[in-house]
């Protein structure tokens, strides 16, 4: 047994009322810069629908992910090591920009500098990657809550996996939503992709990360990743990934998007896994025994073998402690109504998904009956062959049984909980009719219903003996921005060439800038600037008199303060 | 033997023109090449990439992209054969002159002319597809410019040696002048009687190793073959540096 940490998340998907939220505030943090304008660590898709690049689960065409070979063995879908080096130059299944969305700004300068006329100027869109006008045909979310209709959800590709029958009565039955971030998945395809072997999994809490200084921009991870979830930045010709927010998380803050969901819907935690088991697990022969699979390669936290063997592997105590709190350890294999997102794909993904009960529900109230008795639920559940159906595509593999599970799981929790909230006796046989006792039912719907922040995302903070230097980033800030304190303009070799600016220098500047600046905003003619807080009064500092001749006061020799202390 | 013999008399008029460029540029060019890209490794990995614009374009990167590579790569492979192994070596192992004429000639003219069409393909996909275009650098177009000449210069002398002229057998000047560099014994004199085009792609071929470290093309230098060794899937621990200590003396975990 080899004890790894892996850190991890649930998303609650009755809970996603599609806001975008954790897209728009991922953006901003992390990809607000130029090269990556098309790039969504975190989107949100609405399902049944194409996704984000366009019909990205169609492996067929993009060949992402693991195989089993003919031998029985893992195998990259898009090819091995030799086929991988003989094809760098121009990889063959690569995305192009047209299977994302071309990023366009808007000519707002127009709007100011037109003359007078007589109809409102128009700020033409532009194009970011020619600079031209564009006509805009396509965007991120274009389909966005559209998914169920004719014209969309047609091209969704689970739709065209489940039967005929359930294609034509699709779009009268449900739509939900997905939000997407890089699944940090045990058996990576995106670093297992990488010839120059830049992208890596963390040792301490299994976070993939992209090495900007060891990426060469050969693109194959992008065709490894099944998930469409590493892109490339087309300015600084690397791969940019989701970095699981790793600032925040050592720090013991969850991610950005999980701290701005409304909805409140996402979990962060540990899950303790045997990285030996890894392999044999993601060569399973059956694609629906994936999922099982995956679960017997998690451990429990709270076997005392178990603890051992993760001392001996020297994780620290307190995330042990933090592995036995952890929600989405209770979620996988305590309630176990998290389900892998596409466990076909074989990378061992590692953001779990609670399936919406909701299309049930809303479909039984429909009817008129009773949406909150479970009878009518169960009943619902066995007949809706759709919805479960297009979840099993999602989750399983195609499998029903799993999600089947989950879903009566759910609609028990809320015919139960119905009659504790109307002050009736709690009927036992309902958790039972799921394999569940009351108290478990109990602590099941406090964690999904009203679980508080600190319940929700239970981080241990990474060990500062430790730790990976806060200080150096390996990857990209979010002040890297163009013009910004990250990026010192561009160096000789294009975009952002040049070292990173130590974060650590970087913050002596803006400090003595800020210091010695006269305005508080835009300070100019930066040799003139003094700066009264630091002046102990003697002598005179350089800019305070205007320059005299010789060895005035103004002087730039004189004494006084010269270098702020910052 | 009459070949050489005519050299060497004509060495006797090669002078400091002969040294500069035939001593001197190379030995500064070389110390560019290999200093340029220690300190680029050092000063600017984060802009050490292959700068791929596959993302704006594939349909003529498809054709013209391997083309050129796999063109420059049995180039390479013909240089290191024609300027690195003696002439001496070959007539060893039983490959005559002409025999590896035939063979260096007809090899290298496929490869030149793969390499020289993916080269024509790529630059005109880089000036009429208009993303691609704006994301070209003026260091690019230099270095587009540089090794273009230098290309054009290699296969004009190799088809006006051979198919005009009646052959040129440049392993009697051209290569031992080229290894007398590395021997710190270099000999000016074996490149002064050389036909002008040989000289013409030698010099470019040389001012381009010293840009060489300023370009793009320092992806050549880390072509990933560790891919082929590495396991699949790399693990990295948080480095241990700045702003973090080792655990003092005594406190080791028990085991």
């Amino acid at each position: 047994m080899r004890v790894m940490a892996q850190m991890a998340m649930v998303m609650n998907l009755d809970k996603c009322i599609g806001c975008h939220t954790c897209s728009v505030t991922c953006k901003q943090a992390w990809t607000n810069r130029t090269g990556v304008e098309y790039v969504w660590f975190n989107n949100v898709e609405t399902r049944p629908g194409q996704g984000y690049p366009r019909r990205y689960e169609d492996q067929e065409r993009w060949r992402g992910g693991w195989e089993l070979n003919k031998k029985g063995r893992l195998a990259l879908k898009a090819g091995g090591r030799f086929k991988k080096l003989i094809t760098i130059f121009a990889n063959p299944v690569l995305p192009s920009l047209d299977d994302y969305y071309e990023p366009w700004t808007y000519d707002y300068e127009t709007l100011t500098n037109a003359p007078l006329q007589e109809h409102t100027p128009v700020a033409r869109p532009k194009s970011l990657i020619t600079g031209k006008d564009m006509k805009i045909s396509w965007s991120a979310n274009w389909d966005d809550d559209l998914g169920g209709s004719s014209e969309h959800g047609e091209k969704d590709v689970l739709l065209n996996q489940v039967s005929e029958k359930i294609k034509l009565e699709f779009e009268q039955t449900f739509m939900f939503y997905l939000p997407r971030i890089c699944e940090h998945c045990l058996n990576p395809s995106c670093a297992a992709s990488c010839p120059s072997g830049a992208i890596y999994k963390r040792e301490e809490d299994g976070i993939v990360l992209v090495d900007q200084d060891k990426c060469r921009g050969w693109r194959m991870c992008v065709t490894g990743c099944p998930y469409k979830k590493v892109y490339f930045n087309h300015r600084t010709g690397k791969a940019e990934k989701c970095t699981f927010c790793f600032p925040r998380v050592e720090v013991g803050l969850p991610t950005v998007c999980s701290e701005t969901c409304v909805g409140r819907l996402r979990y962060i935690g540990l899950v303790l896994y045997d990285a030996d088991k890894v392999l044999e697990a993601a060569s399973t022969p059956d694609d629906k025994d994936l999922y099982e699979a995956q679960r017997g390669v998690f451990l429990d936290p709270d076997d005392p073998q178990v603890i051992a063997e993760a001392e001996k592997a020297d994780i620290p105590r307190d995330w042990i402690e933090a592995a036995q709190r952890s929600p989405i350890h209770a979620l996988i294999n305590t309630f176990k109504v998290a389900l892998p997102l596409h466990p076909e794909y074989r990378t061992m993904p590692m953001v779990w998904y609670i399936p919406p009960l909701s299309p049930v529900v809303d479909a039984v109230r429909d009817t008129g009956r009773d949406a909150e008795d479970h009878g009518n639920l169960f009943a619902a559940v066995d007949a809706l062959r759709i919805p479960v159906d297009y979840l099993a595509q999602l989750f399983t593999a195609g499998d029903p049984a799993p999600v089947d599970a989950v879903l009566r799981r759910l609609a028990a929790m809320r015919a139960y909980m119905r009659d504790i909230n109307l002050g009736r006796e709690p009927d036992a046989s309902i958790p039972e009719s799921v394999g569940m006792g009351e108290e478990q039912m109990y602590d099941m719907y406090r964690l999904l219903a009203l679980a508080k922040y600190d319940e929700r995302y239970v981080i241990p903070a990474a060990h500062a003996e430790q730790a990976h230097s806060l200080e150096e980033l390996a990857t990209e800030c979010s002040l890297d921005y163009e013009g910004g304190p990250g990026m010192g303009g561009s160096g000789p070799f294009g975009e952002t060439s040049g070292g990173a600016a130590p974060i650590a220098v970087e913050n002596f500047h803006a400090l003595r800038d800020r210091q010695t600046s006269d305005t508080p905003a835009a300070p100019t003619g930066k040799e003139t600037r003094v700066n009264l807080l630091n002046w102990d009064g003697k002598g005179s500092p350089p800019g305070l008199f205007p320059p005299g001749n010789g060895d005035g006061p103004g002087s730039p020799d004189s004494g006084g303060e010269v270098e702020p202390r910052p | 033997m009459t070949a050489s013999q005519q050299h060497l008399t004509l060495a006797v008029e090669s002078g400091t023109g002969g040294i500069l460029l035939w001593v001197a540029l190379p030995y500064v060019s070389l110390a560019v090449f290999v200093l340029g890209h220690v300190w680029r490794y050092r000063y600017d990995k984060f802009g050490w990439t292959t700068r791929s614009s596959q993302l704006y374009e594939r349909r003529l990167l498809r054709i013209g992209s391997p083309l050129f590579h796999f063109g420059i790569l049995f180039v390479l492979l013909g240089h290191i054969g024609g300027l690195l192994i003696p002439e001496s070596w070959t007539h060893a192992v039983g490959i005559s002159e002409h025999t590896y004429h035939v063979l260096a000639v007809v090899v290298g003219t496929i490869a030149g002319v793969c390499t020289v069409g993916g080269l024509v393909i790529l630059i005109y996909r880089r000036r009429t597809v208009g993303p691609v275009f704006s994301a070209t650098t003026r260091n690019d177009k230099a270095m587009y410019l540089s090794l273009a000449v230098t290309i054009g210069l290699g296969l004009a002398a190799t088809v006006a040696a051979n198919i005009v002229g009646g052959g040129y057998n440049y392993r009697e000047t051209i290569s031992p002048w080229f290894r007398s560099l590395f021997y710190l014994q270099p000999d000016p004199d074996l490149m002064t009687g050389v036909p002008v085009l040989f000289q013409l792609h030698a010099l470019s071929a040389l001012l381009l190793f010293a840009a060489w470290p300023f370009t793009r093309l320092v992806h050549m230098l880390t072509a990933p073959l560790g891919y082929l060794t590495r396991p699949y899937i790399v693990y990295r621990s948080r480095d241990t540096q700045l702003g973090s200590r080792a655990p003092h003396r005594g406190w080791e975990r028990i085991r």
